[in-house]
């Protein structure tokens, strides 16, 4: 037999009950039912003021479709519960609807305390609450210009941004000397005032209301007890909040002696059958005026109702939010009150940034921090606060600004067991640490195991450094071995591969290897012989260690037939070559699209045409474009001074320039380069590997971007280049990467990954630290005096075409490759599409 | 059931593969002179769902020769078919031999 539950209020804690209850066990247990006082369900109240930047209440909304629907709740909209039978335990509601119950949840919410100021009750005074309350104020500030908020403090602002959003001259009026009063200090309300000041919101501190009238020029005037006065339309309240404690009060459960609902660390109230949360509960004399707290009493209840045992005991009251553009954050103990706390205060006038951090007389804890101007350090300084982690050396370096490389974030092993890893599925480093224990020594096992890493995916660097400092703790090597066949890293095996002279696979696999080798090592070799000695690849001893694209000088696509990339130099390409091109497609009916590197993509070749297909581009004046290697790729460029208005130096002409020097090269990753004639930056270099841009003063070279999965921006790296010091440059730094980087690392990671980031990495290349450049120049020069197209190199051997057939003994085609056609070209064909076809089957 | 010849050993290629029709079926075969071994499985990938085996890496795993997928990298076990990433996916492997200069497979005993 189901008991009955009723919730009144339907606000966002609420809310938050009523989901939580609809996912757990204890759902099967009860028929809920909740009364709503407003005319629509739960909204999210601490985004109001975006109802003004063009939200609607749907968009504010904080139920799903159909939610009540699916889980059978009951709701009353527009109803609120006038009266508490107790003894009955019935409750009766405004429209007369009666509920026996025998759970009941109190989540009546607070509401917005107005001064009893004389004059408060005047037309277009109003309060800042509900959606109803901001329809008001919308059409106050249809006749009004100005309007005035009265109180500083979180919800203030908010109102504030409101009414600027309306169009009206905005005013906050605060009592107290600065604002946020509760949550920061003097010096950090003092840069949140000029910076909303900045805004064009007039702030009034240490004034005191005493009257409210009929104003002069608008509705209403404001009279201060210093004399001083203010006219204004539209006067708005938001001077805190008091919990809607009537109903409570009225049917005699215990209250607080300044108002809230009296309840235990399982919210219960003194009807161990009433529960009371959110703004209206009163917990250790405190009200809880955050969203955050009020939801971890509404999980609280939640847990009670399954039978688990769970207390709600107290809340950090620590907020970061984003005010009218302005980052503000307060953590912890603020304002310094703990006996002994020290402050470390930094303030950066110009950029408006200050930084307060409060920690205990031994320098060893954070007590409090207030951030405004810039909160991007909020999540680390929590973590240490609410953690108890100890305090770096100088603490100060913790809001200090960033300067080079030096990184403050908190290393794995700081972080204690309760710490928060993956905040996609709550796994904290106890429970990775549990997993790791029980076994899970990859990050794959660790993410199947834990779910950690499997959300958003953005705590796995995170996770990865805790697997390895754990791993490195239980004794296990953390194994950089390149694979079971070689105990050496990629770098390793570059140096011996170089110093010894090794010339192929095998010879290296005898001298340092075992086994035959596999997929990871083979082509991790085979690329590393390529950068250093540059031989054919397909030569017969390096055949066997290419992947399937190099090994075809093709790209493998789904269904096993190839795409072909013929080279095509910074994007320019004449007529003619154009038509050719499309004469090839045309001829092998190829699927045709242009890349993201400015060139053209040729898909749907089978293996035994593509010599057929190279045959016709190179006649045409092609060359292999090596989009099938990990080497470069293309060189993007804009048109540049020759044509635009604004160029201010001939980047087509360059991008020419360094993709003929560099094509071929072979390296860890592919590599990526593009060229802007000018700052317009329409190449989009600074999100390559290398990315060069002119400027009146010479070519800027930045490097180490990328696009793809995880963008990163390229770094300036040299500034005012003439082309030879350019070129010397990307010379060094690129053999230094091909020397130095992991298999299938690119530039960006290398350097991130590199001690010294991007300070080493100019003291090497541009002030040759290690006395290499001369070496590293010559490994480059090595590789561009040895190019070879290597499409030209294999149809000039009758031998290497053997391989050119999908069967060795048989000139049959597969038959398992179908295309159908789509928008006017080929595609491979789908599962259901194959059904239609008499495929043959596999034995 | 009969040993059919296929190719000659010199149509292999060492340590890597060729795509053979034997009996209508596709079939991947893989040389190792150096162990002097040749392999033969099926050239269709259930994973990847395309006739491809013949064009991947070859090379072992503790110990087990092996080929890698060249679609999605997963490897199968060349003496076994058994998929060491998911033991339930099995790819047909053959008898073969090297009879003088021939390569020979007996399709009949498919495991």
């Amino acid at each position: 037999m189901k008991q009955t539950l009723v919730v009144i209020g339907n606000g966002m804690v609420g809310q938050h009950f009523l989901a939580g209850l609809a996912a757990s066990p204890a759902k099967a247990s009860y028929d809920m039912i909740t009364f709503c006082e407003e005319p629509r369900a739960a909204y999210d109240r601490v985004h109001l003021s975006e109802f003004f930047a063009g939200k609607t209440a749907e968009d504010l909304s904080l139920v799903e479709d159909g939610f009540f629907a699916t889980h059978g709740i009951t709701i009353h909209l527009g109803d609120k519960v006038a009266t508490i039978d107790r003894e009955h335990k019935i409750v009766t509601s405004a429209k007369g609807v009666t509920v026996r119950y025998d759970k009941l949840v109190l989540a009546t919410g607070s509401y917005p305390f107005v001064p009893p100021v004389p004059g408060h009750d005047r037309p277009q005074c109003l309060v800042y609450r509900t959606i109803e309350d901001l329809e008001a104020m919308q059409a106050a500030a249809k006749t009004g210009k100005v309007g005035a908020v009265v109180g500083g403090g979180l919800l203030g602002l908010e109102a504030a941004k409101a009414l600027r959003d309306l169009g009206l001259e905005t005013h906050i009026v605060e009592f107290a000397p600065r604002l946020m009063a509760v949550q920061i200090d003097e010096a950090g309300g003092a840069m949140l005032r000029r910076k909303i000041e900045a805004l064009g919101v007039t702030v009034h501190t240490g004034r005191n209301t005493s009257l409210i009238t009929d104003g002069e020029r608008c509705v209403n005037k404001m009279c201060f007890a210093d004399g001083e006065e203010l006219e204004t339309d539209v006067v708005l309240f938001s001077a805190g909040i008091r919990p809607r404690d009537d109903i409570a009060r009225a049917c005699g459960l215990e209250v607080g002696q300044r108002g809230g609902i009296v309840i235990d660390n399982q919210c219960k109230t003194s009807d161990p059958d009433i529960y009371a949360i959110g703004e209206c509960a009163l917990w250790n004399s405190m009200i809880f005026g955050l969203v955050a707290p009020g939801y971890a009493m509404a999980r609280t209840v939640v847990a009670d109702l399954a039978g688990e045992t769970a207390s709600f005991t107290g809340a950090d009251m620590s907020t970061k939010l984003k005010l009218m553009g302005v980052d503000v954050a307060s953590i912890g103990d603020a304002h310094a009150k703990t006996p002994g706390a020290m402050v470390y205060t930094y303030q950066n006038g110009a950029s408006e940034v200050y930084k307060r951090l409060v920690v205990s007389a031994d320098k060893k804890q954070l007590l409090g921090a207030v951030l405004v101007g810039e909160a991007s350090g909020y999540g680390t300084l929590l973590q240490y606060c609410l953690n108890g982690i100890e305090l770096p050396e100088n603490p100060d370096a913790l809001i200090l600004p960033h300067r080079s490389d030096e990184s403050v974030g908190l290393g794995p092993d700081a972080l204690p067991a309760s710490a928060q890893i993956c905040s996609c599925y709550d796994v904290n480093k106890g429970a990775v640490c549990s997993a790791i224990e029980a076994g899970c020594t990859t990050i794959n096992a660790l993410k199947t195991e834990t779910k950690a890493g499997t959300g958003c995916g953005g705590c796995v660097p995170l996770l990865k450094a805790v697997l390895n400092s754990e791993l490195a703790k239980h004794g296990y090597e953390v194994n950089t071995d390149l694979c079971e066949h070689f105990p050496y890293t990629r770098q390793d095996l570059f140096n011996l591969i170089r110093v010894e002279e090794i010339k192929t696979f095998a010879e290296l696999l005898e001298k340092h290897g075992k086994g035959r080798g596999c997929e990871v090592c083979k082509p991790t070799v085979g690329s590393i012989l390529a950068s250093q000695w540059n031989d054919y690849i397909l030569s017969k001893e390096h055949l066997g260690l290419q992947d399937t694209n190099d090994t075809f000088l093709a790209n493998m696509q789904k269904d096993g037939t190839y795409s072909v990339v013929p080279r095509i130099t910074g994007g320019e390409i004449s007529p003619d070559m154009l038509i050719a091109l499309g004469q090839v497609g045309k001829k092998y009916q190829l699927y045709t699209k242009i890349t993201g590197g400015q060139r053209v993509d040729l898909f749907g070749a089978r293996v035994e045409q593509l010599p057929h297909i190279w045959k016709e581009l190179i006649d045409a004046g092609f060359e292999s474009g090596h989009a099938y290697g990990k080497s470069l790729r293309t060189v993007k460029s804009c048109v540049g001074s020759s044509w635009c208005r604004y160029g201010v130096d001939d980047s087509v002409g360059l991008a020419i320039t360094l993709e003929n020097r560099y094509k071929g090269l072979r390296s860890p990753h592919k590599i990526k380069f593009a060229v802007s004639g000018c700052t317009r930056e329409c190449a989009e270099a600074q999100s390559k590997d290398i990315g060069v841009i002119a400027t009146e003063n010479g070519w800027n070279l930045y490097v180490c971007g990328n696009g793809g999965m995880k963008p990163r921006h390229a770094d300036l790296f040299a500034t005012g280049l003439d082309k030879e010091t350019l070129i010397r440059y990307i010379d060094r730094l690129l053999s230094f990467y091909v020397r130095t980087a992991d298999r299938l690392q690119r530039t960006s990671v290398w350097m991130e990954n590199m001690e010294g980031g991007l300070d080493y990495l100019k003291a090497v290349v541009i002030d040759d630290k290690l006395g290499l450049c001369g070496q590293l120049e010559e490994q480059m020069q090595h590789v561009i005096d040895t190019y070879q197209c290597e499409w030209k190199t294999t149809l000039a051997d009758e031998e290497k075409l053997k391989r050119f057939r999908h069967f060795i003994n048989s000139d049959q085609a597969d038959d398992a490759v179908v295309f159908v056609e789509e928008r006017g070209q080929i595609r491979p064909a789908n599962d259901e599409e194959r059904k239609h076809f008499n495929r043959v089957e596999v034995a | 059931m009969a040993w059919i010849n296929v190719c000659g050993v010199d149509d292999l290629q060492a340590d890597s593969g060729v795509c053979a029709l034997v009996a209508g079926q596709q079939v991947a075969l893989f040389y190792m002179p150096k162990d002097g071994a040749v392999f033969a499985v099926h050239n269709y990938d259930p994973c990847g769902k395309a006739n491809v085996l013949s064009r991947g890496l070859i090379g072992d795993i503790a110990g087990q020769p092996v080929v890698a997928s060249p679609l999605y990298k997963q490897h199968f076990n060349l003496e076994t078919g058994v998929c060491l990433e998911d033991e339930t996916v099995c790819i047909p492997v053959y008898p073969v031999r090297i009879d003088g200069g021939n390569v020979q497979i007996n399709m009949g005993e498919a495991l």
